[in-house]
């Protein structure tokens, strides 16, 4: 499989989740915001966590309009996968791929923390390495991570089954305690309407191994790289 | 000639925080009466806080050197070699008056210098600390000033994408004009590529790089050399306003520009600005330097020379570069949407000199003004002495149970996860311990090598024994790194004291630093870098005599470690070390007894590292994975915090006899670490240390989900957890 990670100025997380990707067994190349063009024959486009544009104006507005974002919807149209994390989910928010918007956190502080997530469905292609209903560690860090949208997406996208994850207690149990960024329905990650782009707060990037804290976050770049055949 | 428009009044000079004495060296060196700009410029360079004036005679008694020292004081940073052709670049450093004045902006601009001295040196930043001291918490700024700054190291550093891992925050009445915000930047580097302040060449481009100039900051650094007072805060003009996005894009721009071979000299530009850098980059390389402000990119119009020279503008840098690779360089900086100008050449004059709308503004000795500023031995007088307190003499006003039980939930001893939760700690994914333990690990790059980095100092020892007090922090910092397994190298050091023109506060500072260079001599742990920060002080009141220890080790296999976490149940706890119960100065005595006097507890260097050798190997020969060193609040709390990190409990039953034991559990006897390890390699341990004469007892077993300390009721984990947590998250709710 081949992964693109975007780097906008102002990314600081695409290290890690260029590290995550090749541990799972990825090609991974750095795509620069100017590009108009994604490098060819690409599988998975990484959108990641940071202060794009130092977060200015809104977090991911202005990075929603980069030129190379032209093509990370053309990708997307097509059915390629899209992963945005953290900045990147907000950027996903901003540039239209997917609805509502991340505010400002319940307690108005930035939280650093581990954090569960129940896997809400693992029939995706970034969720097939866990089991329905689990409870994954990973952790958060984020000032802006409360997902809001209106009554109408929010039926939607439950309708659907588009949530991806919500904040969990370790046994899974999806209480107000666990949700503390405030997020409605504890949406922790949604997927667009085909199931190909995923936005979520959380940083699975970061628990993909056990000296730094365990591998539950690896499973999702697992999931990925078993979507596609290994290249010869 | 040089026109002088503005008349150099008595009160001008005052102004400019220069003493009577200093201006007339300072015109007997330049033979005239100087320009304005020439005033500012040497108020900048002779402030304290630039100059080093009171404090350089007595650093010089600091040990620097060591095998593995690449780079000691003097530099942006300290250099030290980490095998492999790495290097590790660190250093600390004070933003204590701007972050008084505007808590957020202050601690975020604090951490901004901090992360550039270390990139200035070619380093990229893996891992930031700070060292906090508040007022005591029923003062009415002590809440607004920990949510600022915590809010302000935070926002800076978590844009910027450096993981915040270690620190330590603290609360005194003696803080509560002058707060202390310290931090400290870790950076990695190859051992052959470090890059200096240091100007070669004459006719070289001098090039302006990052961010444009404002009228911020202007006098930042003579503001910091000046003690407080109720006008404090209209100073806050002077208090700089951070951008981590360009600190961010700075970084990556200079290390894309050190890569490609240009940069002959880098100096960031912190305090005093355009001024500091210019003059120490040609101070220190024996040559004259030339700027043409003009062009100088600037973010307002119509500055004056003066304004651009003192401007404290955040994220520039100025960089001396090889001849012939300007177009190459501005390149780079434009990719990364920064300003690059060419704003001057070095010179074989040595005359610091600065043109504006084709006039001569300023012309100075450039070595005078850097290098060869004024120096001072201040008068001082020794602190008097404190009486020894007998353990006997000390009686116990509450069960040894409801002490633990209060010092847990004590705004000194409480958790500070409050705080650390909103530093973005685990970024770069290579935190192998986070905040919360004896000492943070963070792996270099992919292993298998790993920092172990820790701050610490125990002002109130410092306070009745400068020179105890002094080794003592050196020790600790050296303990902390030694519990997780680190071989400690080598500590940046951060040296906040009041007004060095008292010769008490002066008294102080020498007593400290005498005792910092004689336990960094005994322990082989050198200063590599260091911040002095002198005037704090706010009314004739001067803050305790904090210097701030910023320790660095090495662990030759990251997964070789030690936590302070219990681990397993039935694990025998072996105390490490000699107990006297030692009370003076204790946290028991202050905050159970509220008893705050006499002498602190002595550290044996000797015994300090023999201890601390032995407690080493134990963990890299894997015996041993569970360590917490004993400090604050003696074996009890480090009991409790060892309970309650693992979650596991434990009970006491090993007491010595002819001891209260209060004083056995709350005592602050020096070189102590408490141990937990399976049964089956207990006995192995408490042999081996037997045979080299290190004291180890076993005093009890883990297990259950209680505290058990003899005699006394059990108290469950879950309520000293309680306590602990809720302390510092009630308080900044405003329910404490």
């Amino acid at each position: 499989m081949k992964s693109a990670v975007v780097v906008f100025p102002g990314s600081n997380r695409e290290g890690d989740v260029l590290r995550a990707l090749k541990l799972a067994g990825s090609d991974v190349q750095k795509v620069w915001h100017a590009e108009t063009e994604l490098p060819k024959g690409t599988d998975l486009v990484v959108l990641p966590g940071g202060f794009s544009y130092g977060d200015y104006l809104r977090c991911g507005a202005i990075a929603g309009r980069a030129a190379v974002m032209d093509a990370v919807r053309a990708h997307a149209a097509r059915g390629g996968l899209v992963l945005g994390i953290c900045n990147g989910f907000q950027i996903l928010c901003e540039s239209g791929l997917l609805p509502g918007i991340l505010m400002r956190n319940a307690n108005l502080r930035f939280i650093c923390h581990r954090q569960f997530l129940k896997v809400e469905r693992n029939d995706t292609a970034f969720t097939k390495a866990y089991a329905k209903g689990q409870a994954i560690d990973v952790c958060v860090a984020h000032g802006e991570g409360n997902y809001t949208a209106d009554v109408e997406t929010l039926n939607r996208l439950e309708g659907e089954g588009l949530v991806a994850f919500r904040y969990c207690d370790a046994q899974g149990h999806v209480t107000a305690d666990a949700n503390r960024n405030g997020s409605m329905n504890s949406i922790a990650g949604i997927y667009s309407d085909k199931l190909n782009v995923l936005g979520m707060m959380p940083h699975p990037e970061n628990l993909v191994e056990n000296l730094v804290g365990g591998t539950d976050g690896l499973r999702l770049f697992e999931s990925l790289v078993s979507s596609f055949p290994k290249a010869a | 000639m040089i026109r002088n428009d503005v008349a150099i009044t008595p009160e001008l000079v005052k102004e400019h925080g220069l003493k009577p004495d200093e201006y007339e060296r300072f015109v007997n060196l330049i033979g005239r009466e100087p320009t304005i700009t020439e005033l500012g410029i040497v108020s900048a360079m002779w402030n304290e806080h630039c100059s080093y004036k009171s404090s350089r005679i007595h650093l010089r008694g600091l040990p620097t050197k060591a095998p593995w020292v690449i780079q000691g004081p003097g530099e942006n940073a300290g250099v030290i070699d980490i095998g492999d052709g790495q290097a590790c670049v660190f250093k600390m450093e004070s933003h204590n008056h701007p972050s008084f004045i505007e808590p957020y902006q202050g601690a975020a601009t604090g951490v901004g210098g901090i992360l550039r001295d270390v990139f200035t040196m070619g380093a990229r930043p893996i891992a930031a600390l700070n060292f906090l001291r508040f007022g005591e918490p029923d003062h009415p700024k002590t809440a607004h000033l920990v949510s600022g700054v915590v809010a302000g190291i935070g926002g800076y550093g978590n844009s910027f994408g450096v993981p915040t891992v270690g620190g330590s925050v603290g609360f005194h009445s003696r803080y509560n004009g002058n707060i202390l915000v310290n931090a400290m930047a870790v950076g990695l580097a190859r051992a052959d590529e470090i890059f200096y302040a240091k100007a070669t060449g004459v006719g070289n481009p001098i090039v302006y790089l990052g961010s444009k100039t404002g009228r911020d900051g202007i006098h930042g650094a003579t503001m910091a050399s000046a003690e407080f007072d109720e006008s404090s805060e209209e100073k806050r003009p002077t208090v700089q306003v951070g951008d981590p996005f360009s600190e961010k894009l700075l970084l990556e721009a200079c290390l894309e520009l050190m890569k490609s071979g240009a940069v002959i000299a880098i100096q960031d530009m912190g305090a005093a600005g355009l001024t500091s850098s210019a003059v120490e980059m040609g101070a220190k390389g024996n040559l004259g330097v030339e700027l043409d402000l003009d062009q100088v990119p600037c973010r307002e119009e119509g500055m004056t020379a003066y304004e651009m020279m003192l401007s404290e503008s955040q994220e520039r840098m100025l960089m001396v570069l090889k001849p012939g690779m300007e177009k190459e360089a501005e390149a780079i900086f434009h990719k990364w949407g920064l300003d690059f100008a060419i704003i001057g050449k070095t010179t074989d004059t040595l005359r610091f000199v600065i043109k504006h709308g084709g006039e001569v503004k300023a012309d100075l000795p450039i070595k005078e003004l850097g290098d060869e500023a004024p120096v001072y031995d201040r008068p001082w007088v020794e602190s008097p002495r404190q009486p020894v307190i007998e353990p006997s003499s000390v009686k116990a006003p509450m069960s040894e149970a409801e002490a633990l039980l209060k010092l847990v939930g004590s705004p000194d001893q409480c958790s500070k996860r409050w705080v650390w939760e909103q530093y973005d700690h685990l970024i770069l994914g290579n935190t192998v311990q986070t905040p919360g333990g004896d000492a943070a690990i963070v792996r270099i790059e992919d292993g298998p090598k790993g920092l172990a980095l820790t701050t610490d100092v125990t002002p109130r020892y410092c306070e009745a024994d400068p020179f105890e007090g002094g080794k003592q922090a050196v020790a600790e910092a050296w303990r902390n790194i030694t519990a997780v397994g680190g071989l400690p190298l080598a500590i940046t050091d951060n040296l906040n004291f009041a007004s060095p023109e008292r010769p008490e506060a002066m008294g102080q500072f020498v007593g400290c630093v005498r005792g910092i260079g004689e336990a960094c001599r005994a322990l082989d742990f050198p200063v590599v870098s260091g911040n002095v920060s002198l005037y704090n002080e706010t009314n004739g009141q001067g803050i305790l005599p904090t210097p701030a220890i910023g320790g660095v080790g090495l662990l030759d296999d990251v997964t070789v470690n030690a936590s302070i976490a219990f681990k397993r149940e039935e694990d025998v706890i072996v105390l490490i070390g000699v107990t006297e119960g030692w009370l003076g100065q204790s946290i028991y005595l202050r905050d159970i007894c509220d008893r705050e006097e006499g002498a602190p507890p002595p550290v044996d260097l000797v015994v300090e590292k023999r201890n601390g050798d032995f407690v080493r190997q134990l963990i890299r020969s894997g015996q041993v994975d569970t360590v917490h060193d004993c400090s604050d609040g003696g074996i009890a709390l480090s009991l409790a915090e060892m309970a309650m990190a693992g979650r596991i409990g434990a009970t006491l039953t090993a007491v010595p006899e002819g001891l209260a034991l209060h004083a056995f559990l709350f005592g602050e006897d020096q070189g102590r670490y408490l141990l937990a390890l399976p049964q089956e390699n207990a006995a192995d341990v408490l042999y081996e240390a037997s045979a080299i004469g290190i004291l180890a007892v076993a005093l009890g077993v883990t297990g259950g989900d209680t505290l058990i300390l003899p005699g006394e009721q059990a108290i469950s984990v879950r309520e000293l957890k309680a306590a602990h947590e809720s302390w510092l998250p009630d308080y900044m709710a405003g329910k404490a």
